[in-house]
């Protein structure tokens, strides 16, 4: 069987940033994607960051992959398996994958996982008509492959995925009609929120779907006003017509692998559902197993990129390597991920963590 | 609302009807309702279904969600061709 002695499972800022600390260190990586192109969000994210000027703000989430991409492609110790899926991960640390419908088999010391996230859904009438989307789907149809996903469109959800999402929509010229979200407030960055509203896009809280309605895809949908315990108020409803629907209700972290692997996972919900257990190094309930970005809660991809760098740090230093001036490198980056998560919209991840016992 | 149109699970077409009609036959966990209808045993591995089937537990027993368990996960992740698993063993030996 073929060995590794670090694999990284996912190619996206946590991964890729992982895979840079590591080959720093000096060690050999191989990173296994899912996906024909590296990067994972980063892929689509065609709107510029906030943050940091050392996690890249101001530039755009394209740009960015860019520059990480760059920064390790041409290393001598790099080896990438792309349009691979990992399909099972064995507590004896075999690593089993599939690529092009043949199944390869690999024996790894060290394991990160960057895994990402899923997205949500939320149940109503009719929810499988053609034309109900994920918002994240969405974008990839727009931003990656060039295609309009409707021409009329129903976003559903006000965080920073909604919010985005609506307005490189109306880029490429579609219209949102309406942006509806079932909390009493607006979930994303204000900034970004008045951007759309300054288009004209009505934002509506308090507000849910009740059903979609069409023949053979979605011709209009039914949009009503929740009470405090989130239930639908009969006599509120209103009719909109739109050829979409779009759903930004959040994501979910992608455990799958790690509870194949029986690392400790815990339901926070403050987190997106069930996360692996992670200390100080981002290092799951079993040794030489890491888990950085989205699968260990729901954040964003600067996070995402510190995270996967202390991993790479710590997976590097666990297995005896050399890491110059880790300890205050590693110092300058519990900072600024502390640091990152200290504002507002920050508090959620800090609640969620303090549950987990890593803060 | 109509649960017979509310699609759950869309790789093996399971309702919201289905999961009220198997919760008042007392089937309570995910696991149970896994065997029973096969909801997310299909392509997706309960990556869509399985957040909805949680909350919908949590709802229908008036449970905090912390206490609604998730399913087991066992490999694979997705749907892989015997033939595929019977070369790969064949190559080791």
């Amino acid at each position: 069987m073929k060995r590794a002695e670090f694999v990284i499972i996912g190619a996206g800022p946590a991964g890729l940033r992982a895979a840079k600390s590591l080959l720093d260190a000096g060690a050999k990586v191989l990173i296994i994607d899912r996906s024909d192109l590296l990067g994972g969000q980063l892929t689509k994210q065609t709107h510029m960051f906030f943050g940091s000027e050392k996690q890249h703000a101001s530039k755009r989430g394209i740009d960015i992959l860019k520059l990480m991409v760059d920064a390790i492609i041409e290393h001598e110790n790099l080896e990438i398996i792309t349009n691979a899926t990992v399909v099972g991960l064995y507590k004896d640390f075999v690593i089993g994958y599939v690529k092009a419908d043949v199944y390869y088999k690999i024996q790894a010391d060290s394991i990160i996982l960057a895994t990402g996230a899923s997205e949500k859904a939320i149940p109503f009438e009719n929810n499988d008509l053609p034309g109900v989307y994920a918002a994240g789907a969405v974008q990839t149809l727009m931003n990656v492959y060039g295609v309009k996903p409707g021409e009329k469109v129903l976003m559903v959800g006000s965080g920073n995925i909604g919010l985005i999402v609506a307005y490189q929509l109306m880029q490429a010229g579609v219209e949102v009609v309406k942006l509806i979200e079932a909390a009493s407030h607006i979930g994303g960055y204000l900034v970004h929120a008045s951007k759309i509203k300054r288009l004209g896009v009505d934002i509506c809280t308090n507000m849910s779907v009740k059903r979609a309605l069409g023949k053979d895809h979605v011709e209009a949908v039914e949009i009503w006003k929740l009470d405090a315990q989130w239930k639908g108020i009969e006599g509120t409803e209103e009719t909109l017509e739109v050829d979409t629907i779009c759903m930004a209700v959040g994501l979910a972290p992608l455990t799958e692998l790690l509870q194949q692997l029986g690392a400790e996972v815990k339901y926070v919900r403050e987190l997106g559902g069930n996360v692996p257990v992670i200390n100080q190094q981002f290092k799951t309930s079993i040794d030489g197993v890491y888990a950085c970005g989205d699968v260990a809660g729901i954040e964003e991809a600067s996070s995402a990129m510190m995270a996967g760098e202390i991993a790479g740090i710590e997976a590097a230093l666990s297995r005896g390597y050399d890491v110059e001036n880790a300890a205050n490198r590693l110092n300058e980056l519990r900072e600024d991920l502390s640091n990152l998560r200290n504002g507002p919209h920050g508090e959620k991840i800090r609640a969620g963590l303090a549950k987990l016992g890593v803060l | 609302m109509d649960a017979k149109n509310v699609i759950i699970c869309r790789c093996s077409d399971v309702t919201l009807e289905d999961l009220f009609e198997l919760f008042e036959q007392g089937y309570t966990t995910f696991e149970e309702l896994k065997r029973i209808k096969r909801v997310g045993m299909g392509p997706c591995q309960a990556n869509t279904c399985g957040k909805m089937v949680q909350w919908e537990i949590a709802k229908y027993f008036n449970k905090p969600l912390e206490e609604v368990p998730f399913h087991n996960m066992r490999p694979f992740t997705m749907g892989v061709k015997l033939k595929a698993i019977k070369e790969a063993a064949e190559d080791e030996e």
